[in-house]
């Protein structure tokens, strides 16, 4: 039970801070059609961004340092997002969405090396503020940090606000309204160009607040973009193309999935004895069946998508084959 | 077509493959340091890769970002079949062991092909993109067969010499590379010809078209995926020879992404694209990087810029300018040519010299932060440097700026100039 609750709550607040990210790349490909290969490179980067805002100002003022990051650094990671928008990807839309996809592509490398150049190859010590160590509340033996609870708070305010600015606002309705039809929107007269822009830019920004707040809950390091990134879209396959529901239900499934495989140390011999059969070394397959839990995690993600393709491969809560 | 099964002689492809096999030939001859045989082995090696790539992204429009999947298993197949043959296990001679990578890529091409294949356009990406992370992730799982971090070694000497060939020096093996990706390459291009492969074309343009003829656009992409998978299934075996060593990191996303950015530097829309792409690739992955770190970066920006301004890869910029010099327009441009050349290298000097100076001042470990280009030393952390680079930005990015368009001019009149002219034969021949 108790392992049952905490597995649980630390699921949910990785699928919640995953959900962060697929929302705003969920929001980017159904609005442009662009599927942002470098949208876990912005993930990196609002840790980044967060880690030295809080190394040049927690010597002159110890303890906010953090605060400021969590507001600034997803302003910068949005302004570059919006550029990379201006500049870049709207000069590679005339020529296709396969070009568009490889310039995100092509710009992962970019933000990976240019990371590696500021600040080195190994990890760098961004911590969790003091203002959040410690524990909430104890669960029977096992504490559940302050910092989690804080993750789970932003994230939700952040999808709560962004809800709210998508259905009660008049941009939000411009947005919803461009999503499907960006040619009537702009004879209406809104600059559709300066919405998607602002979309990429907010995108990246979501992208970039989850990094402050991830970054510190788990490590920040030069591959953290690329291993986040592969179980992005991973999640966005499994919720369906385009479907903010579907990402939603993804994101804690795997969150859930991903946290609870860590913990339980089954293999398939304990799953066969339970049915009688004993495996012991020199059975057939017994490379598969010691196989634990644990040893699978990092390919259980990868798993559920191969099974939801079989079974319905237009995701979860897609709506199209394609 | 007229119904006569009569066709003349394409005298121009027979003399780009006699061409081809020439520069295979004799090559080595010139560049014969151990560097270079190495260099032209691994040419070779991505070459196959790349042109396998191609069969699924340019000629049949699936863009994959794992398609190392394929190579990576073949490679660790042909590798327990190589000691296998060293055990005395398997009677087959070490030449063919690029044909038991084949045949295994392509296994593993139908097992992974059945559901990738599913999807096409980005989605077929993005599950790309996870089936070749769960075959990486995979692989650390079962160190019996995949060796764990260290992969599995090899020795290429075993069983019986095929003609008189040991494939103990280098030179040996990279002939064997060069003979298995001469006939890769014509299998391929003879692949591209069939109905199949002229029907992948199809499906890569219009789908829907090519359902409403008939065609079950999910199969065709299988298939075509299971022999794209048979060759970089190959040219993993090759990679188990040359190298001897086979490890996980062959299966992970980064000679995925590799296979991608040769490709499209080359020019996907050309059968010879990914063999240029590939010998460029090589040159900045293997040469380049004995001279700097900095060489992902220098890649990454060339991949950019190509996307954005020449989505048709080197190729298409070859090929663009034969056109002007078959014409004879050639002329109007060298002036032209020589300014931006110059002024592109002045911007090339400050950009090389900022980025060396960076991985000098944060990424050289223990060496401070000298950097040593073109020969002259100097120290990075004196202002003196970064005032140079400074200046050679600003006064290279201003001219770059300003013979571009002159450039861009130039070349808009001469391409004006051939458009009409063609204008002009059609005309005429239409009369």
């Amino acid at each position: 039970m108790e392992f049952f609750l905490i597995s649980l709550l630390n699921g949910i607040s990785y699928g919640l801070l995953l959900f962060m990210l697929a929302s705003g790349l969920t929001l980017i490909f159904s609005m442009m059609g662009v599927l942002n290969f470098a949208h876990a490179s912005f993930y990196m980067l609002g840790a980044y961004f967060a880690y030295q805002i809080m190394t040049w100002l927690d010597a002159a003022l110890p303890g906010v340092g953090f605060w400021i990051a969590l507001v600034l650094a997803p302003l910068i990671v949005g302004l570059i997002g919006a550029a990379v928008e201006r500049y870049g990807l709207r000069r590679v839309h005339r020529w296709g969405h396969v070009p568009e996809l490889l310039f995100t592509f092509g710009l992962t490398y970019i933000i990976v090396e240019l990371v590696q150049i500021v600040w080195g190859r190994s990890t760098v010590p961004y911590a969790v503020p003091q203002a959040l160590g410690g524990s909430l509340f104890t669960l029977f033996t096992t504490n559940f940090p302050v910092y989690r609870a804080f993750m789970m708070g932003v994230a939700i305010f952040m999808l709560f606000a962004i809800w709210l600015m998508l259905t009660r606002t008049r941009i939000g309705l411009v947005i919803q309204a461009a999503l499907t039809h960006p040619d009537s929107v702009e004879a209406l007269g809104h600059n559709v160009p300066k919405v998607f822009m602002l979309t990429f830019g907010g995108g990246c920004a979501l992208a970039g607040l989850a990094g402050v707040i991830g970054g510190n809950a788990y490590v920040t390091e030069p591959s953290m973009g690329a291993q986040l990134g592969t179980i992005l879209f991973v999640v966005v396959v499994v919720g369906g193309m385009g479907s903010l529901a579907g990402a939603f239900v993804a994101s804690l499934l795997i969150g859930i999935l991903q946290t609870f495989a860590i913990g339980l140390d089954w293999s398939g011999i304990d799953l066969l004895s339970m049915v009688g059969i004993n495996v012991d070394s020199s059975s057939f397959g017994y490379a598969v069946w010691s196989l634990t839990l644990p040893q699978i995690a990092l390919m259980l993600p990868y798993l559920l998508m191969v099974l939801v393709l079989i079974v319905r491969p237009r995701g979860l809560m897609g709506t199209r084959e394609n | 077509m007229n119904g006569v099964g009569f066709r003349p002689i394409d005298l121009g492809l027979y003399m780009a493959w006699v061409v081809t096999a020439i520069l295979f030939l004799v090559t080595p001859l010139f560049f014969n340091s151990g560097f270079a045989i190495s260099l032209l082995s691994q040419m070779g090696i991505m070459i196959v890769f790349a042109l396998s790539y191609n069969v699924i992204f340019g000629q049949g429009g699936m863009l994959s970002f794992g398609h190392a999947a394929y190579s990576g298993l073949g490679a660790f197949f042909a590798i327990h079949a190589l000691n296998w043959i060293g055990d005395g296990r398997l009677p087959l001679p070490v030449v063919l062991i690029p044909l038991v990578g084949g045949i295994f890529g392509a296994i593993c091409g139908v097992v992974f092909g059945y559901v990738t294949t599913k999807k096409a356009g980005v989605p077929f990406a993005m599950i790309t993109l996870g089936i070749g992370e769960m075959v990486h992730a995979g692989a650390l799982m079962f160190p019996g067969f995949f060796g764990g971090e260290a992969g599995i070694s090899t020795n290429r000497v075993v069983g019986t010499p095929f003609l008189g060939f040991d494939l103990g020096p280098s030179i040996q093996v990279y002939y064997l590379i060069a003979v298995w990706c001469f006939l890769s390459m014509i299998a391929m291009y003879a692949f591209s010809q069939t109905p199949l492969g002229r029907i992948s074309n199809a499906v890569r343009d219009n789908p829907e078209r090519a359902e409403f003829i008939g065609y079950n656009t999910q199969r065709v992409r299988f298939f075509v995926l299971v022999v794209s998978s048979f060759f970089a299934g190959i040219s993993g075996g090759l990679a188990a020879i040359n190298f001897e060593i086979v490890n996980a990191e062959q299966l992970s996303a980064i000679p995925s992404g590799a296979v991608l950015v040769a490709t499209f530097i080359g020019g996907a829309m050309f059968f010879f694209g990914p063999v240029i792409g590939s010998v460029i690739f090589i040159l900045f992955a293997v040469a380049l990087s004995e001279y700097t770190p900095a060489w992902q970066f220098y890649l990454g920006i060339f991949f950019v810029l190509m996307v954005m301004y020449a989505p048709g890869g080197v190729t298409s910029i070859l090929l663009l300018n034969l056109r002007v010099a078959k014409e004879g327009l050639f002329r109007a441009l060298r002036k032209p040519y020589l300014k931006l050349i110059a002024g592109s290298l002045v911007l090339l000097a400050g950009v090389v010299m900022l980025i060396e100076m960076a991985y000098g001042l944060t990424l050289s470990l223990g060496v401070g932060s000298m950097v040593k280009l073109a020969g002259i030393e100097f120290d990075a952390a004196t202002p003196m440097p970064w005032i140079i680079v400074a200046l050679l930005l600003v006064v290279g990015g201003w001219l770059f700026g300003r013979v571009r368009r002159d450039f861009m001019q130039a070349w808009d009149g001469v391409s004006q100039q051939i458009e009409s002219r063609a204008g002009q034969a059609a005309a005429g021949g239409g009369r």
